[in-house]
């Protein structure tokens, strides 16, 4: 997995609630049975006028307009502000599968969604949880400047503003570990298979209907 | 010191806590489907290993399958590959399968209970987020991504943080016709989709005891519509009456050893929760969506919101977005909103009493002449074999219904059963996102006998009238 340390990227605002995985990447596109390639189809109904399909070359799609990854200004953005409830509904990993491939490295958003907060983790995704409060600034920052930029330092838990404001947030100290460091955390747990076999063998006893 | 459910299963389970404080949780069931696993198997494949336990695993195919003309097989070549690819991994890693054409296929969430294999006290996962209906057999049944799948193949664990847990506990008695899933809808649309995130959910009091295990796997299904990580039912004699003499239950003197351990599943009475939320189940109507999120949700006397009733501006714009798309105006009534077409199935609602349930309300009638197709996708071959046997299948068909073969169908739309661009429908499955059921089609969320009820009117009724 690709690590995440520091970041300094262009924020794209994608201005609503309880965004879920089927709007991230529609269900046409799960029949792929890689893990790459989904890039072009981030938000397909959303941001093309037709329907795409897997394999579809997406170059000459026509384009909503009004959607904000078609906008010129933020061409390039690795940093995307959403409201909460961020990845709700399906589990798919194809939606940071997606949101990766499209060049999407962080998230901010109020609250996100249980499964989709920890896809991202595995993915080299970083998932930041501000308030409702510092979000809203954030998007009116966003809305206000063209080429807005933040800065998201993991080690040091922040999100510094182009004017210096900076935002603290929390993430769990494994996730942080392995995301600095790009991990492969079945590689981690397989170092513990001695602790698995123990626990499997007591479990095996105490719960034989479960084998 | 007392426990609650949730700490009992939970502690049964860690293997290690590690320093920073995760924890590694291990796990005795493993589900798997087509979509979810391919990049799991070749993450195995490319790093040289093996499933840890493949005891642990039951695969079937159930999002992409085609629900009708299956002598034909699979058309879609590209649904084909990703089925194919799970009876190929399957054979190269030596896991139990039930392919397309065994009498057992189905919707995971409908099978793994109906084999027994999901049992009280397990943790249980799978690639798919409905797995939390599991729940209600008091296992801590969870939904994963794929690179878990491939975590929980390789190790039998997952990484964990213990979730708070919360107790939603419904007390009185439900008016005849409210079903586990109008319980669901109605708490989703108290405490929003993600009233439950960072919780494990516990459903507990005389409603919820009183539903059948189907109703309880039903609002469990619908745990995860709250943000929840998951819902639980403690056990009582229906839990272990459902699962005695399934194919993969414990028989014997391990069966009475089993039944004992399970008899201690449930919350003691002192146990502390993070959260309590206490609701009467006669306050509990029919519950139909008018939005795009489960949680725009009103029962079947009520109305669209007024956007002047939003709480604040995210959600006034949310509100108006859901209205365009759905074309609907504020303050319609719901009974006036018409169908085009009917979905009974899903791993929410597609077992026998689901179709017994909705079959009472069709039999002897028409489906209504606005109503372009009425579909009842039977949750695995089983349900759909004891379903014929019944009779179940010539009514919905004598109604006007096609009766089809077992798969996740219109819930998801991969396969060919979906809502055309505009197309309206009385679902029983649990997501009416944009988009979900086809490009452009309109959802709305009810439980079976409201979707029946809807197909016979052509429009959406309050079946506590229905005669």
């Amino acid at each position: 997995m690709k690590p995440f340390k520091t970041l300094q990227g262009l924020v794209v605002p994608l201005d609503r609630a309880n965004v879920d995985t089927d709007a991230i990447i529609p269900k046409q596109f799960l029949k792929s049975i890689k893990r790459t390639g989904y890039g072009p189809y981030l938000f397909d109904r959303l941001r093309y006028e037709d329907v795409g399909e897997p394999g579809m070359d997406c170059s000459n799609r026509p384009k909503r307009a009004d959607f904000v990854l078609n906008q010129e200004r933020y061409q390039g953005a690795e940093i995307l502000i959403a409201r909460e409830n961020f990845g709700c509904g399906s589990s798919r990993e194809h939606a940071p599968w997606a949101l990766d491939d499209f060049g999407i490295s962080c998230l901010i958003a109020p609250s996100f969604a249980d499964i989709f907060y920890n896809n991202c983790f595995k993915n080299g995704i970083l998932p930041v949880t501000l308030s409702a409060e510092q979000v809203d600034m954030l998007f009116s920052e966003t809305n206000n400047v063209v080429g807005y930029k933040l800065t998201v330092d993991l080690p040091a838990q922040t999100v510094t503003t182009p004017s210096g404001t900076v935002f603290r947030f929390e993430v769990d100290a494994f996730r942080k570990h392995c995301l600095i460091n790009g991990l492969d955390d079945i590689g981690l747990t397989l170092q513990q298979s001695g602790l698995i076999q123990a626990f499997e063998g007591k479990h095996k006893e105490s719960a034989p209907w479960f084998f | 010191m007392a426990k609650t459910l949730f700490e009992k299963v939970w502690g049964d389970h860690v293997v290690t806590v590690n320093d920073d404080g995760s924890i590694l949780l291990y796990i005795d069931r493993h589900l798997v489907h087509e979509v979810t696993s391919p990049q799991a198997f070749d993450g195995l494949r490319l790093a040289d290993r093996k499933p840890w336990r493949v005891g642990s695993i039951l695969a079937t195919a159930d999002h992409n399958v085609p629900t009708t003309g299956l002598e034909s097989g699979i058309t879609d070549p590209v649904s084909r590959t990703q089925v194919e690819a799970l009876d190929e991994n399957c054979r190269e890693f030596g896991i139990t399968e039930f392919p397309m054409g065994d009498i057992r296929q189905g919707i995971l969430h409908v099978v793994g209970p109906e084999q027994g294999l999901v049992l009280p006290g397990m943790t249980v996962v799978c690639g798919d987020s409905h797995t939390s209906t599991h729940g209600a057999f008091a296992a801590i049944a969870m939904g994963i991504g794929t690179s878990e799948v491939e975590h929980v193949l390789a190790t039998q664990c997952l990484i964990q943080k213990k979730p708070k847990v919360m107790r939603i506990t419904v007390d009185g008695e439900l008016a005849e016709g409210i079903t586990g899933k109008d319980i669901a809808l109605y708490i989703i649309g108290r405490i929003g989709t993600a009233g439950g995130t960072g919780y494990a959910i516990e459903f507990a009091g005389s409603a919820i005891t009183s539903l059948s295990m189907e109703g309880r796997m039903t609002l469990c299904n619908m745990t995860i519509e709250a943000g929840a990580r998951c819902g639980m039912i403690g056990v009582d004699d229906k839990t272990v009456t459902y699962i005695k003499g399934r194919p993969f239950a414990p028989t014997g003197s391990l069966w009475d050893k089993a039944e004992q351990a399970w008899r201690e599943l449930h919350s003691d009475p002192d146990a502390k929760f993070d959260k309590e939320i206490h609701l009467q189940a006669e306050d509990i109507a029919p519950q139909v969506t008018w939005g795009t999120s489960p949680e725009m949700v009103v029962p079947v006397t009520g109305s669209t919101p007024s956007l002047d009733d939003a709480r604040d501006e995210i959600q006034r714009e949310g509100w108006t977005r859901a209205l365009a798309y759905m074309e609907l105006k504020e303050n319609t009534a719901i009974v006036d909103i018409a169908v085009d077409k009917v979905f009974i199935g899903a791993c929410t609602n597609a077992r026998i009493e689901d179709f017994r349930a909705a079959a009472r309300i069709v039999k002897g009638r028409k489906v209504a002449g606005n109503v372009k197709l009425a579909l009842a996708v039977p949750g695995s071959g089983l349900v759909k074999q004891q379903a014929e046997a019944e009779g179940l299948d010539i009514i919905f068909k004598d109604a006007g219904f096609e009766w089809r073969e077992p798969g996740c169908s219109m819930c998801l739309a991969m396969n060919a059963d979906r809502l055309e661009p505009g197309e309206r429908s009385a679902s029983t499955s649990n997501r009416n996102f944009e988009n979900r059921q086809g490009v452009g089609g309109r959802t709305h969320l009810v439980s079976p006998v409201m979707a029946a009820a809807a197909a016979i009117t052509g429009h959406f009724v309050d079946i506590r009238d229905w005669r």
